[in-house]
């Protein structure tokens, strides 16, 4: 595995050339207030975080990635449009053995905040990483989280729902469960038919945080669900198939405009134009994966465009990786937003496989 | 002459049932000297070691490889050893020291009794109190791997590493995910077992150091494993 050295002189040559393509470098703490960020972070990453306490800042962690720290900062100060560039180490405990688990390594990253044409500035980024990894024989792969998150919305449903799905995205077990649940493919557990027939009678005295009027509130929740008509089988296969498709991104758009979902079209249309943009820029779509659920179980805050690079050892975690995060700039942002997207890369798995020149 | 360590419990049941295993075995183990002094002696096999330690250490000892065998639960393996596969073998289930690690909740929440109820009411939960449903436990990894898996979201672990089921009323936790053999004390302490919140089904097992120096401990190791009607492990 590649030394410290080593990583950190494959590192300074990324981020050289992400200044040559118009990013500024920002450097955020190494310690970050644990609190204001940790939370938006997704599960794998929040509870790998290393948090210690300071007697003036309160919990402070060693920064898990780089992302967070810079749309917050961005959200504070920053003039747009803006490009940042970043390299140092994260931090993340690992609860599994091997080699390619290390507590510490470094990244790169390039963020771009810029209203003019987002589906442009995720080109931009795909294709300036591709340039700089282009003397390692990688695989990339494209997805969007925003088709997912456009078919959910469209469904024929009740709003809470279609909320408990789009926020179980991430989880795939959990979001197929509650589909087969609302679509009335599985059985009601035993226990919610008692309850819902009003058979449940408990004489336990009232404990703990949660009110009684918080539980009250969640059985009108799952009476209206269960008055409410399923979710037709066709949506769910509809749905299943759009979770499966795979195929090269030059045909992408074909093949999701064939899955029959009609409120996919807004997002296959900005699908489309990134596309193009992708094109003009040199990519060759033919040679390029896209699939549709693409970093739906691991990546952690983005909500839109989702892109890797990965090298041909499926042991070894992806070279590099990015995507559009517009919703959390909204959460920083206090009120503001502004489209983003961004990506890191590895410098020590780069070394690893033999380095950039 | 080198000696295969065996690292069995220091006190009270666990021991007992222990020893009592290896007897039916056709191996004595009794503690030597005086009732405080953790020294032991094994009589019926050749070049075995006793060497009595809490039930808790045991995992740390193993894999650490200065025990070669071990007698301890296997939730706290499962707890303790990060990829506890590859550190130890497991070589035999024995039967005793049976408990089961669940995740409870107040008997009063009625709308409550699967993990799918549990992910609803901890994001409702968040909503309304500004932090995420916490749940007392001192088996981080079991219930973090668990939740993971089953894609239950919105809550978070606090350490509680004794009187758990007591945090609920304190108002330190809104559920818990402990150790229970009978349910008695949850049922007192007004929490009910999640009908499917079984995490782990644990029970005293002996295990294998991967890491030990076993050089020059194969032959006696053999005969043990047969003495005991256990397959020799790949080690």
């Amino acid at each position: 595995m590649a030394g410290k050295a080593q990583s950190r002189a494959v590192a300074r040559q990324i981020l050289a050339a992400f200044e040559a393509a118009g990013a500024v470098e920002v450097m955020p703490d190494i310690l970050q207030p644990a609190e204001a960020l940790l939370d938006l972070y997704g599960e794998d990453i929040r509870a790998r975080a290393y948090v210690t306490a300071d007697p003036l800042q309160g919990e402070m962690m060693l920064r898990p990635d780089f992302t967070v720290p810079v749309v917050q900062a961005h959200m504070a100060e920053g003039a747009e449009p803006a490009r940042y560039a970043y390299m140092g180490e994260v931090f993340r405990r690992q609860d599994h053995r091997g080699t390619a688990r290390v507590a510490e390594y470094f990244q790169a990253g390039y963020e771009v905040f810029d209203r003019t044409d987002p589906d442009a500035a995720d080109a931009e980024v795909f294709a300036l990483f591709a340039t700089v990894l282009k003397p390692l024989d990688l695989v990339a792969t494209i997805g969007d989280i925003g088709l997912l998150r456009a078919a959910v919305e469209g469904l024929d449903t009740l709003p809470a729902r279609k909320a408990a799905l789009a926020r179980h995205i991430w989880r795939p077990k959990r979001f197929h469960q509650l589909l087969q649940r609302y679509a009335g493919l599985s059985a009601v557990p035993e226990s919610r038919a008692a309850l819902l027939s009003g058979a449940v009678q408990s004489d336990a005295p009232w404990i703990g945080l949660r009110a009684p009027a918080e539980m009250a509130a969640r059985i009108e929740t799952l009476k209206a669900d269960a008055e409410c008509a399923p979710i037709g089988a066709d949506d769910v296969a509809r749905l299943d198939a759009l979770f499966a498709l795979r195929c090269t991104a030059d045909r992408a758009p074909a093949m999701l405009a064939d899955l029959g979902i009609a409120a996919l079209a807004p997002a296959i249309a900005r699908l489309e134009k990134r596309l193009s943009a992708l094109d003009a820029k040199g990519i060759d779509l033919t040679a390029l994966a896209f699939e549709a659920s693409h970093g739906r179980a691991t990546m952690e805050y983005y909500d839109g465009f989702v892109f890797s690079f990965e090298a041909a050892d499926p042991a070894l975690p992806p070279v590099a990786s990015g995507g559009r995060y517009d919703a959390l700039t909204r959460v920083l942002g206090g009120g503001r937003e502004i489209p983003a997207v961004g990506g890191v890369i590895r410098p020590g798995l780069v070394a690893d496989l033999g380095g950039l020149s | 002459m080198s000696a295969i360590k065996l690292g069995v419990p220091s006190k009270g049941r666990l021991m007992e049932q222990c020893f009592g295993w290896f007897a039916d075995r056709g191996l004595t183990l009794r503690r030597t000297g005086s009732e405080r002094e953790y020294a032991g002696a094994v009589e019926g096999a050749e070049q075995v070691e006793l060497v009595l330690l809490s039930a808790g250490e045991i995992p740390r000892e193993l894999a650490a490889g200065r025990i070669h065998l071990g007698v301890t639960g296997s939730d706290l393996v499962r707890e303790k050893l990060a990829d506890w596969e590859t550190q130890v073998a497991a070589l035999a289930p024995m039967g005793f020291g049976h408990a089961d690690l669940i995740i409870a909740v107040p008997a009063c929440w009625a709308d409550v009794d699967t993990l799918e109820d549990l992910d609803a009411a901890a994001h409702a939960f968040r909503a309304t109190h500004g932090h995420r449903l916490r749940i007392a436990t001192k088996y981080h990894r079991l219930l973090r791997e668990f939740l993971t898996r089953e894609g239950v979201a919105d809550w978070q672990s606090v350490d509680s590493q004794g009187a758990t089921e007591g945090t609920v009323k304190n108002l330190t936790a809104e559920a818990v995910a402990d150790i229970t053999s009978s349910g008695e004390t949850l049922r007192a302490n007004h929490l009910k077992i999640l009908s499917d919140g079984l995490i782990h089904q644990s029970q005293a097992t002996l295990f294998a150091a991967r890491g030990a120096d076993w050089v020059g401990l194969e032959t006696p190791f053999a005969k043990l494993c047969a003495q005991l009607g256990v397959q020799t492990p790949q080690l």
